[in-house]
């Protein structure tokens, strides 16, 4: 069974659809990259999964039916978004960044015993977990803002441009991350990215969207090998 | 000596009532950005209730904590009812339902309850200490207890408390709240409730003096809207800080400068925020306008 199944999911702002009829899968530990130009819609289909968005069409995670659940009853069902531009609260401690983001769980130990893993994990944010996030570098945010994300334990994790604005190191050791999780928990992560070549090394299938409907989809080695694709994205002329 | 002295401690005891309006009126603004001026009408109503609940034979104590939590079930019927279907108006349209609001709590207390003056029950004793020739009156000692103990909680709430800190996360960051989960619009709900609970706080050391009436509050308020810009918008701390310099302001200008008299002395406040917005227009713990990118 499939993490996360999206089927004619259509979305957009004050009427006018933005995506439409889009049909996408994450399985389990699996990672899938959803590619396309600026303004193909990839932001908005990932918001719009996330429940941020009013949108038609069926979405289940794990089998269960989430197309009527708010946003806020997805993310305790275990739909995770790091949205654009760094999802943490910039006025906040790291502490109580983590802290947000268990809000829907319940069991304190479990919270504390999650923060003490992702403390060892990112020993950075450890030394830095009284200060404000809004403090902290770049790719430390980002470092926070999936720790955050994951605190939840979440069964599918949705990045939406995780390397904006990174370092190349920085890009890297994310990838790094993002590749383990889904290994060694097996969450599905389902990634939004401008920088297609690393994503599709670390991704097992990608989607690509064209002015709002997936236009390309297949396993991350076939695509890498898709001229259309490597003129478009990977900046390779055939 | 003793006389400043004397009127720094009356100072204190006004400015317990303008702080506790403030802070509802910060905690509102914090979350919505909405300057809720019918606040301290919605306060002078649940005071009636709560007044009434006495007239009707409850010991005092009693009414107070059934109107406390009435206010908090007002203000969170206000949000829902008048304020979340509007809340992306643009702010003209919600200045105007604010005022809508404030006609209509005052109208409704005057067509309850009249326009006669009420006495209201002294909440403390009527004990007066003397220390150092300065009298402090149990009621004063009381008033500033009252907000300490508010002022406490509240601090803790937002800072230990799972609720607190997702009503901070609402009220800080509307957008990225949904993606940890919270629901925000029962968050800025609470928030209003809560707001209401201290306006009535305020509005029940302001009645044993001010005396009830479907006006009392409207001085207050003012005092409370002075208090809030001084402190900063968007900082209880600030607020209530904020609300005792204006108290201490008002008394000792009116004493140490006899020519402002009775008639002036609501002018000394607005004197005072004039100088301090000058220096520092985001207010004394307010943060400055500039955002990260």
């Amino acid at each position: 069974m499939n993490a996360l199944e999206i089927h004619g999911l259509s979305a957009g702002y004050g009427g006018q659809p933005i995506v439409r009829d889009i049909r996408l899968t994450v399985g389990t530990g699996e990672i899938v990259a959803l590619l396309g130009a600026n303004g193909a819609g990839k932001t908005t289909t990932l918001r719009a999964a996330s429940g941020v968005l009013r949108h038609s069409g069926k979405l289940h995670l794990d089998g269960q039916d989430i197309s009527g659940v708010s946003a806020a009853r997805r993310v305790a069902l275990g739909l995770a978004h790091v949205p654009q531009g760094r999802g943490t609260f910039v006025d906040f401690s790291v502490e109580e960044n983590l802290r947000l983001g268990a809000y829907s769980v319940t069991s304190a130990q479990r919270i504390q015993d999650d923060t003490a893993y992702w403390f060892g994990v990112f020993p950075r944010l450890k030394e830095r977990r009284a200060q404000l996030a809004g403090s902290l570098s770049g790719g430390e945010q980002q470092m926070l803002a999936i720790a955050r994300a994951m605190m939840t334990r979440p069964k599918v994790l949705m990045c939406d441009e995780p390397s904006l604005g990174l370092a190349p190191a920085v890009t890297a050791d994310l990838f790094v991350l993002l590749r383990d999780l889904a290994a060694d928990r097996g969450t599905g992560i389902l990634i939004v990215e401008q920088n297609a070549h690393l994503t599709l090394e670390i991704a097992a299938r990608a989607y690509v969207l064209e002015h709002g409907e997936i236009a390309i989809e297949g396993s991350a080695a076939t695509l890498s090998r898709n001229s259309e694709i490597q003129r478009a994205y990977l900046g390779i002329e055939a | 000596m003793t006389l400043i002295l004397q009127q720094l401690v009356e100072g204190l005891a006004s400015g317990t009532i303008y702080a506790a309006l403030a802070v509802a009126l910060v905690m509102i603004h914090r979350a919505t950005r909405i300057v809720n001026f019918a606040q301290g009408e919605m306060a002078t109503f649940c005071v009636y209730l709560a007044w009434q609940m006495t007239v009707w034979g409850l010991p005092l104590y009693v009414a107070l904590a059934i109107a406390a939590v009435l206010s908090f079930i007002l203000g969170a019927a206000v949000f829902r009812l008048a304020i979340r279907p509007i809340l992306s108006a643009p702010p003209e349209a919600i200045v105007v339902s604010c005022i809508g609001l404030f006609i209509g709590f005052q109208a409704m207390s005057l067509w309850l309850w009249g326009s006669d003056n009420l006495q209201f029950p002294r909440l403390f004793s009527n004990t007066i200490w003397t220390i150092a020739d300065v009298r402090i009156s149990a009621n004063t000692a009381g008033m500033l207890v009252t907000l300490a103990l508010l002022a406490g909680l509240l601090a803790a709430m937002f800072r230990f408390t799972r609720i607190g800190l997702a009503m901070r996360a609402a009220a800080a960051e509307r957008e990225k709240s949904p993606y940890v989960g919270i629901e925000v619009e029962t968050m800025l709900t609470l928030g209003w409730g809560l707001a209401a609970v201290f306006g009535f706080i305020a509005a029940v050391l302001a009645a044993p003096s001010l005396f009830l009436s479907p006006t009392m509050m409207l001085s207050v308020i003012i005092y409370a809207l002075a208090a809030a810009t001084l402190g900063g918008w968007d900082s209880p701390a600030g607020a209530i800080v904020g609300g005792l310099v204006v108290g201490v302001a008002e008394t000792l200008g009116t004493t140490l400068v006899k020519a402002i008299g009775a008639e002036l002395r609501l002018a000394i406040p607005f004197l005072l925020i004039t100088l301090i917005l000058f220096v520092r227009p985001q207010g004394l713990f307010g943060r400055s306008g500039t955002t990260r990118v």
